[in-house]
């Protein structure tokens, strides 16, 4: 492993850590599903991880190149980018459970 | 107003179409895919889905001018870019000049989590996207099946899947789906129901250990197609399909005569040899000279300037060219000329469809005027009769809607000399017999012209002499002990021309004979001539005597009667 590989690695487990969050969710346009899944998402986000997440919601239909990189099909869709693994939840995200399990904010 | 154009035009024309630019797939089709509308284009692993798919966007930009959109499942852009280069497509190019927009879908399941509702609205923003940036005509959608393994919701799915195709439809463009082919079903998760406007199935099938690829259209909403199944290719130049039924027998014909090779067999069809475009047989037991009386009609193709294909099943180019320098036919310039192409392939190295495909393509690629299949025998080692006899009767018709004269040859076994083994013979046009007779302890080949439509020809035997000079024609023997050929007609030949000369001489003779006779006679005439005149010269000397005689007699007597003093002679009584 060469050095600023190494580097993100020791950040990351860092962040992971402190257990700072940064979460991107992807919706289309404000449809109703949309503003569904903003709401519960901020809900969780205030009621689990107040002071330490970054959230972004990108509208696909104004930046649909993003939609592309980042592979995005089903909308909407929530990424976990911090902390590592890698996550992604789709849906209203009203299931508070599993998104919780999936946040590795409670034991399996 | 646009609206009364759309059906006046709606009650004037079909479907409108929208044209592949594959090879022989318009043609089926009566010129493409439905415009505007989703085909479903469905069959198993490696059967060429996502060839005849990338081949339909890659054509369409380069042919016709219509960009397009690829949306790959399975593959990525690197990949399919990589996969199609040597078809001689340069995706990355086409990208750069805004004619094609390839667009991975990448779909990790196990990396997505479901939380409630939600709907695909990503996919279409994506592909809304893609087709926008290029002013997308077609589009391609590689394999959207995958999307089954992706989301579990089948729920949502479905009636995603039916949204897409309803806003594809509204979209205006021209969409093929590629689908695995299911146990039972046309697709692994039924989604021709939702695409009912074409479905194209791909078959790779394997029968007796030969694979040949078929495609057939199983449904093609609101248009005439052919409904059979057709045999393709996918070889360096990409998809060829080949339209096998036949194409009616409507084709254009020609009195135009071409040689075949040989003077004296040209001498028997009318005087001028055959058709052009005609379709000819050579049928003849084994080693009755075939192949050199094929070989001959391809080098009096070349001869005109004519492009010969030969498609030697059994031999090789070169065995061929070896074989016929030994009867002073040398066929290598001609070769070298590019008038010439062998194409030289054992019948079982595939299946029937195959060789036909084969054929249709090298026939399309080669242009010829004149193609030789020699010999048509084995292949019903890789079918059944009656399907090598449909595709012979397709090729006849491919050749003859093209005006190229095609010529085969047929091995046929002593007993059914006059059928042929695959019974084609009704195809043809000009059939030509050859036989090795056996007789008198040699064999020697014997030549007949069962038919030549359209005609008038000989109805004689011919032998059939191969020398190091090549063929020649002879009449054979004819006469009332029978036929005869090789020595024996030359035995016979040597029996009349000495019987002819016995003959002469027995006149000679006897003329001889007249003539001497006739002197003698003349000789005897002259001599009683002869005896004649001597005795009438005989008669005046006695004649000439008895006057003198007389005469003097007469002076005796006036001297007596002067002596007796007799009156003057006037008074005498006497005298």
């Amino acid at each position: 492993m060469d050095e600023p590989k190494l580097k993100e690695l020791e950040d990351a487990l860092k962040e992971r850590e402190t257990g700072h969050y940064v979460l991107r969710l992807y919706v289309a346009g404000l449809s109703r599903i949309s503003l569904r899944a903003i709401e519960n998402l901020k809900k969780i986000c205030e009621e689990n991880l107040q002071g330490r997440y970054e959230l972004e919601v990108i509208d696909i239909y104004q930046q649909p190149v993003l939609a592309q990189g980042e592979q995005i099909i089903a909308v909407p869709t929530l990424i976990k980018q911090l902390p590592l693994p890698l996550r992604r939840f789709i849906g209203d995200l009203s299931q508070t459970e599993k998104i919780l399990v999936g946040l590795d904010l409670r034991p399996k | 107003m646009e609206e009364t154009d759309v059906q006046r035009e709606l009650s004037h024309r079909q479907l409108a179409k929208c044209p592949t630019g594959i090879q022989g797939l318009d043609e089926i089709t009566g010129g493409g895919l439905p415009r505007g509308r989703p085909t479903l284009v469905c069959g198993g692993a490696g059967c060429g889905k996502t060839l005849l798919s990338l081949e339909f966007v890659v054509r369409g930009a380069v042919t016709y001018g219509e960009p397009g959109v690829f949306m790959s499942f399975e593959e990525t852009s690197e990949e399919l870019a990589k996969n199609v280069a040597s078809l001689g497509f340069d995706l990355a190019d086409l990208e750069k000049q805004k004619l094609l927009a390839l667009e991975f879908v990448y779909i990790e399941r196990s990396e997505i989590e479901e939380t409630g509702e939600y709907d695909l609205e990503g996919l279409f923003i994506r592909l809304g996207h893609a087709i926008d940036s290029v002013g997308a005509k077609r589009v391609v959608l590689d394999t959207v099946e995958a999307l089954f393994a992706g989301f579990p919701n089948e729920l949502i799915l479905r009636s995603e899947l039916r949204r897409l195709f309803r806003w594809l439809k509204d979209k205006g463009v021209t969409t093929l789906i590629t689908g695995e082919r299911g146990e039972g079903t046309l697709t692994r998760h039924g989604i021709e129901e939702y695409v009912s406007d074409a479905v194209l199935l791909l078959d790779h099938r394997v029968v007796d250990q030969i694979a040949t690829r078929r495609l057939r259209f199983i449904k093609y909403r609101g248009s005439m197609h052919g409904t059979d199944e057709y045999p393709f290719l996918i070889d360096e130049s990409g998809f060829s399909i080949l339209p096998v039924t036949s194409l009616g027998l409507d084709h254009e014909v020609t009195s135009e005569r071409v040689s075949t090779g040989i003077p004296r067999l040209d001498g028997m069809l009318g005087g001028q040899g055959y058709y052009r475009g005609s379709s000819l047989l050579i049928s003849g037991t084994a080693g009755s000279g075939k192949t050199s009386l094929a070989a001959y009609f391809a080098d009096a193709a070349c001869r005109r300037g004519e492009r010969c294909l030969y498609l030697a099943f059994e031999e090789s180019q070169n065995q061929i060219i070896r074989n016929m320098r030994s009867i002073s036919l040398d066929l290598e310039p001609w070769v070298k000329q590019g008038l010439l192409k062998f194409h030289a392939a054992r019948s079982t190295l595939y299946g029937l469809e195959m060789h036909l495909a084969m054929i249709h393509k090298l026939t399309n690629d080669f242009q010829p005027g004149t193609v030789i299949m020699d010999p048509i025998t084995n292949l019903p080692i890789v079918a059944s009769h009656n399907e090598v006899k449909s595709v012979l009767m397709r090729l006849v018709d491919f050749f003859k809607n093209r005006q190229i004269t095609v010529l085969f040859t047929n091995l046929t076994h002593s007993g059914e000399l006059e059928t042929t083994t695959i019974g084609v013979s009704s195809l043809m046009d000009t059939w030509l017999l050859l036989l090795s007779a056996e007789s008198n302890g040699e064999r020697n080949r014997l030549f007949h012209l069962l038919k030549s439509r359209g005609m008038a020809h000989s109805n004689q035997m011919r032998e059939f002499i191969i020398t190091d000079q090549g063929i020649d024609l002879v009449d054979v023997y004819l006469g009332p002990g029978g036929v005869f050929t090789g020595a024996a007609r030359l035995q016979q030949e040597a029996q009349e021309k000495a019987a002819a000369l016995a003959a002469q001489e027995e006149l000679e003779r006897r003329r001889r004979v007249l003539d001497r006779k006739r002197r003698i006679m003349e000789a005897q005439v002259a001599a009683l001539q002869a005896e004649i005149s001597a005795e009438e010269e005989e008669l005046q000397a006695l004649k000439d005597k008895s006057k003198l005689q007389q005469k003097i007699a007469a002076g005796e007597r006036e001297r007596l009667a002067l002596a007796r003093k007799a009156d003057a002679p006037e008074f005498n009584e006497g005298e």
